[in-house]
């Protein structure tokens, strides 16, 4: 078990070399123009151009200007061009209102999607599972612009009922904190709970098709312990995979639902950067939503081999 | 309403791209195994370790400020292939995986063995007869690339980085009419509501299809979301 984890985690920091590589090349080899005049925005004075090419060592070798590139940002020195702020600060102020947004959307679809999922599951073919299932694809088809868009302009400019936006830290008042977050949690959370609950749903029904599940009615089990302990203890596993995953991802950034509600976290300063075509931050906020995909993809491995040996074997013998 | 052909255009396109991408690379790598395998698959997992749309945001910016250029070929940071190409390019990995994983179980069967017992080379096994086995897996990808593209598309030109002025699409004319919406919300409303028409339409067809065409149901959620291939395969 540890050898696994440590080989894992070794894995991680091997990817994450990658990422920030190819991070660095995406800015600055790629496009064609030159990456000072890029990143002083789009109306910059000659001096300024000059003097970030200084900077950033744009002049010097490849290899160098990427030693440069992270020293900078580990070592906190990155300062946006627009408002001359520190990025990295920025961004640990972020964390607090992301954090919030995404840990309570995910609570949640976990919750919507698993119920919706048990219930078309275990009346497939039926009435319910049919409306559920339309939900569902409405759902997945949603852009994530549009359902933020409607609750904001009904639920608040029309009647007033919740604010528009912004963000309260807990610590000071938990009802305010939670009366702001209402709309951007509902929003995130109705994409992932049509695919959680279609997930699922598709999870159970191969399920119920297993002997063991057949095993265990014909031992006489009663409906509700079959399901609850032979069907959905092995659908869920999937569905605890997936959530590592999207939960890793969306850290880094819910830009768009943060950008309609403005709630003064990664994402919209990812957005409002975005806007002003500033390069620095956008660079510190890819590598930390990175970042935090390869940890959740590492830790779900991890949880993985904890409860399930056959997954490190199969590791070994690759 | 021009806007629409914008946002059909990239939607299909950019899946285009991605299920060719993805069919070549997911053949070269399930077919070869060892030191390509082992590239492709390292190359994919970096790829993979993006956040979507971080990565498509982090695109769009550097490349629509700057444009592309590639030998003799220049593209205006305005340009439409600039979008079809990030689209199709992010999501390669989450269609190329599950098409490695196929071919891997398909090149042990006894068909290949038999081209290659009549001489047929690496190239004529891998599109003569592994390709026709993927065609239903394929097809089924290609219209969720479709639905997913135009999603995307949809949210990094509202975010100001996918299709540039003086080209519009349904996402940049919810992003404009975001900046209105407090006086005049349809603006933003109608727009966003064409897409969720088309992508709806997009995956409900998708879904008959896979019906059709495919009786392993649960394949098409897992490059939604983005799922890891299920253990088993990858070994």
């Amino acid at each position: 078990m540890g050898r696994f984890v440590v080989k894992r985690l070794g894995g991680m920091v091997a990817v994450l070399f990658a990422v920030s590589i190819l991070t660095f090349l995406i800015f600055n080899v790629i496009p064609s123009s030159d990456p000072a005049q890029r990143m002083a925005g789009k109306n910059a004075t000659p001096r300024l151009v000059a003097s970030i090419s200084e900077e950033w060592g744009f002049d010097e070798s490849l290899p160098q200007q990427y030693l440069t590139m992270m020293k900078k940002i580990f070592s906190g020195e990155v300062i946006s061009y627009e408002g001359r702020e520190d990025v990295d600060e920025r961004i640990l102020e972020g964390v607090g209102p992301t954090f919030s947004l995404c840990i309570g959307a995910a609570v949640l679809w976990m919750f919507f999607g698993v119920l919706f999922g048990y219930l078309s599951a275990t009346r497939a073919g039926g009435l319910l599972d049919r409306v559920l299932t339309i939900v569902a694809v409405a759902g997945i088809s949603m852009p994530v612009f549009l359902i933020g868009e409607i609750l904001l302009v009904y639920l608040t400019y029309k009647t007033g009922i919740l604010p528009s936006g912004g963000y309260v830290e807990l610590a000071e008042n938990p009802l305010e904190w939670a009366e702001h977050l209402i709309l951007p949690w509902v929003t995130l959370a109705i994409v992932y709970v049509g695919i959680y609950s279609r997930v699922l749903r598709s999870n159970m029904l191969d399920a119920m098709g297993e002997d063991y599940v057949r095993t265990a009615r014909a031992k006489g089990l009663s409906e509700r312990r079959v399901m609850s302990r032979h069907v959905m203890r092995n659908s869920l596993v999937p569905i605890v995979t997936l959530f590592g995953l999207d939960f890793g991802a969306l850290l880094g950034g819910a830009i768009v639902v943060e950008a309609i509600f403005s709630l003064n976290g990664i994402g919209e300063y990812a957005y409002i950067s975005l806007i002003n075509t500033d390069l620095p931050p956008i660079m510190a906020i890819v590598l930390f939503g990175a970042f935090f995909v390869v940890l959740f993809n590492a830790l779900v491995d991890i949880a993985y081999a904890y409860l399930d040996p056959r997954v490190k074997l199969g590791e070994s013998a690759r | 309403m021009y806007g629409g052909r914008t946002s059909l255009l990239i939607g299909f396109a950019a899946a285009l791209l991605t299920t060719l991408l993805a069919t070549v690379l997911g053949l070269l790598a399930g077919y070869h195994r060892g030191w390509t395998d082992a590239v492709i698959s390292r190359a994919l997992d970096v790829v993979w370790a993006f956040p979507v749309t971080l990565l498509a945001i982090a695109l769009g910016l550097a490349l629509a400020v700057g444009g592309l250029r590639i030998g003799p070929l220049h593209l205006s940071g305005s340009s439409l292939w600039i979008p079809i190409l990030i689209i199709g390019a992010v999501y390669v990995p989450y269609m190329a995986r599950p098409i490695r994983g196929e071919v891997l179980s398909l090149r042990e069967k006894e068909f290949v063995e038999a081209a290659e017992a009549q001489g047929a080379g690496p190239l004529r096994v891998m599109f003569g007869e592994l390709l026709p086995n993927l065609w239903s897996t394929i097809i089924v990808f290609f219209t969720l690339g479709v639905a997913n593209s135009m999603l995307l598309e949809a949210m990094l030109s509202f975010l100001g980085v996918g299709v540039q002025a003086p080209e519009t699409s349904w996402g940049t004319m919810v992003g404009s009419g975001f900046q209105l919406i407090t006086s005049a919300p349809q603006l933003s409303l109608i727009p966003g509501a064409m897409i969720l028409l088309t992508v709806l339409s997009v995956n409900v067809f998708g879904d008959g299809l896979r019906d059709a065409l495919d009786p392993r149901s649960k394949l098409r959620l897992e490059v939604h979301a983005g799922m890891p291939e299920p253990e088993g395969t990858a070994v």
